[in-house]
């Protein structure tokens, strides 16, 4: 073999370890959601085959006694106001940024740029008291605003797109009687539609993956959300590994459909948003 | 009609000089209205930053130097002293020290991410099925990621399975001491993260000219060369990135360690630390000061990045 081949079969056997690296946590899960507590039981292993392969009793039970229905529908109406606030929030602060010349516009820019730099794990001692205060402690609201409100990614993400609509599509509407709200509404938010799809998508995400806000802010059983309800099945399910499985790969199927259906516009929108 | 070419004329005067001679300024209430405008759209952008950001950061300063609880009306005044206490009492800031597992599981992550997304950057069969399969687990769900390993750092678990397969047979609890408890946490975030990093890397590489190869493939370069003097200066912006983003990552690392141990066997980070000073025992005051030490020493951290690659500051108040 020449050095070439050799490099080259080294190549492809890293990436297939990867792979196994990749998916056998993910598998190993998944075998066990499929098998009944008898064969928990029984220590066959972690990596013997269900005895059923449809065997899907586990994700009855997670459904049911996990509360997984009430913690989709929390959190689909969570993403419905948090998304839609974001996007409203975003582009306008965007035009706003882009289109005006106004005092303090470079104060209002570092403002924003500022809170980039804050990471919101380290203030929610006092993010706490400030949500609690006006009563939005154990409601979905306080999720919807704190996702809308400290969403620095999105403004950015909009003002890029909204610099490169040129501003001669602007001036042609003022000419024709149009005023900043009616640009903005039938100007330049129509073509901000790719922009508005990454941060759809990107924001999507973060808030169904969330832990930490939905846990310190909605402790009520009755609003956990796809993460707080999965977490809670480390008490009740203690030791039912085939449960807690069910729960997991219930939660991770939803992820792998969207991302297998949008990959493009996925990758895109993670890399901008580190980037910014 | 009047009107429209009024409002032309005003703004080209505001562009660059130009031949149009200077109008009337505009009535006095088109003017306040379009002064206007812009705060209209800022309004509640700015409403929510502020109640969401800016006072919570005040307050937490405000917070740090009381002895508050978090629930009674009552808090004096202490000054600097829970200050003095995070700093002198050393189990305060030992949690520091976990923090140097994940700075060290950060750096396997980079190096990972490198060689992939270098490797994948060529021609190489299933690109983007490797591509996929890197990615997907940084899309997972944070609480479904914690269960996955920990059924696979179980006794008896996939772990364990895939040893004895190897012909290994141990009883080692993976989860039950403090550095292996660490290392395994460290390992999960590896898991997790190196997706993104890689995906970073290889968009950075990707926007290189593919020329500069070809170029660089007729004078005889290989590999190994084609990276060291190509693609390293392409993407030394995006890592300068990543640097600070696993920095500040290690050092607030939370949601893994929180749901796979608590806290428990050593494995304890600062946020965990902060959450349950707040939360736990009611220790608003202390757990202020902890948070404001975590945000200067993240800020400094940030700061310390743009001043030493200046690329990336450029890039981000480009933007604005």
């Amino acid at each position: 073999m020449t050095r070439r081949a050799v490099a080259r079969t080294l190549m492809y056997l890293s990436l297939i370890a990867v792979s196994v690296v990749v998916l056998l946590p993910l598998g190993v899960v998944f075998l066990t959601s499929l098998k009944s507590d008898k064969e928990m039981a029984n220590e066959s292993g972690a990596l013997t085959l269900p005895d059923d392969p449809l065997n899907f009793h586990n994700y009855v039970t997670a459904f049911q006694d996990g509360r997984m229905l009430s913690a989709f529908g929390n959190t689909a109406f969570i993403l419905v106001f948090a998304i839609g606030g974001t996007v409203l929030i975003g582009s306008m602060t965007a035009y706003a940024i882009d289109r005006f010349t106004f005092r303090f516009r470079k104060l209002v820019v570092a403002l924003f740029l500022l809170a980039a730099l804050v990471p919101g794990v380290t203030t929610q001692v006092a993010t706490f008291q400030i949500v609690n205060s006006f009563g939005m402690f154990n409601t979905l609201w306080a999720p919807i605003a704190l996702y809308m409100g400290t969403d620095i990614v999105s403004i950015y993400i909009f003002l890029q797109f909204v610099r490169s609509i040129p501003a001669s599509l602007d001036e042609a509407a003022r000419i024709d009687g149009a005023n900043a709200f009616t640009i903005y509404r039938k100007i330049i938010f129509p073509l901000l539609k790719p922009a508005i799809a990454t941060v759809v998508i990107v924001k999507g995400i973060t808030v169904y993956n969330d832990f930490y806000i939905p846990f310190l802010y909605m402790p009520s059983q009755d609003l956990g959300v796809i993460s707080t309800s999965l977490f809670r099945f480390k008490g009740p399910f203690g030791a039912h590994w085939e449960t807690i499985s069910a729960g997991a790969i219930l939660v991770i199927l939803p992820t792998l459909i969207v991302f297998l259906c949008l990959q493009r516009y996925i990758y895109n929108g993670f890399t901008r948003g580190a980037t910014r | 009609m009047t009107d429209t070419t009024h409002q032309a004329a005003v703004r080209a005067a505001a562009g660059p000089p130009s031949a149009v001679p200077v109008p009337a300024p505009a009535p006095r209430r088109t003017r306040v209205w379009r002064g206007l405008t812009p705060w209209l759209f800022l309004i509640a952008p700015l409403a929510l930053l502020v109640t969401f950001t800016y006072a919570p950061i005040a307050n937490m300063v405000a917070y740090s130097f009381t002895d508050w609880d978090g629930v009674s009306p009552e808090l004096h005044y202490t000054g600097a002293h829970n200050y003095a206490e995070l700093l002198t009492r050393p189990e305060l800031f030992e949690v520091f020290w976990v923090s140097g597992y994940y700075l060290a599981a950060s750096a396997v992550q980079i190096a990972a991410a490198l060689y992939f997304a270098t490797i994948l950057s060529f021609n190489v069969r299933f690109r983007n099925f490797f591509k996929g399969l890197l990615f997907f687990p940084y899309l997972i769900n944070g609480v479904a990621i914690a269960f996955v390993f920990l059924y696979f750092f179980q006794d008896g678990g996939t772990l364990d399975s895939v040893l004895s397969l190897l012909g290994l047979h141990s009883d080692h609890a993976w989860l039950g001491t403090p550095v292996s408890a660490n290392v395994s946490l460290a390992g999960v975030s590896v898991w997790r993260y190196t997706g993104l990093n890689f995906v970073l890397f290889l968009g950075a590489i990707q926007s290189i000219p593919g020329d500069l190869y070809e170029a660089a493939e007729l004078d005889g370069a290989n590999r190994w060369q084609q990276f060291r003097h190509i693609i390293a200066p392409g993407i030394r912006p995006v890592l300068a990135l990543t640097v600070i983003l696993s920095i500040s990552g290690s050092l607030s690392a939370f949601e893994i360690p929180y749901i796979m141990t608590g806290g428990a066997t050593g494995t304890e980070t600062f946020v965990i630390q902060t959450v349950k000073l707040a939360f736990q025992f009611n220790k608003t005051g202390l757990a202020s000061a902890a948070a404001v030490v975590l945000l200067l020493i993240i800020l400094a951290v940030t700061w310390l990045q743009r001043r030493l690659v200046p690329d990336s500051v450029d890039k981000g108040v480009d933007l604005v």
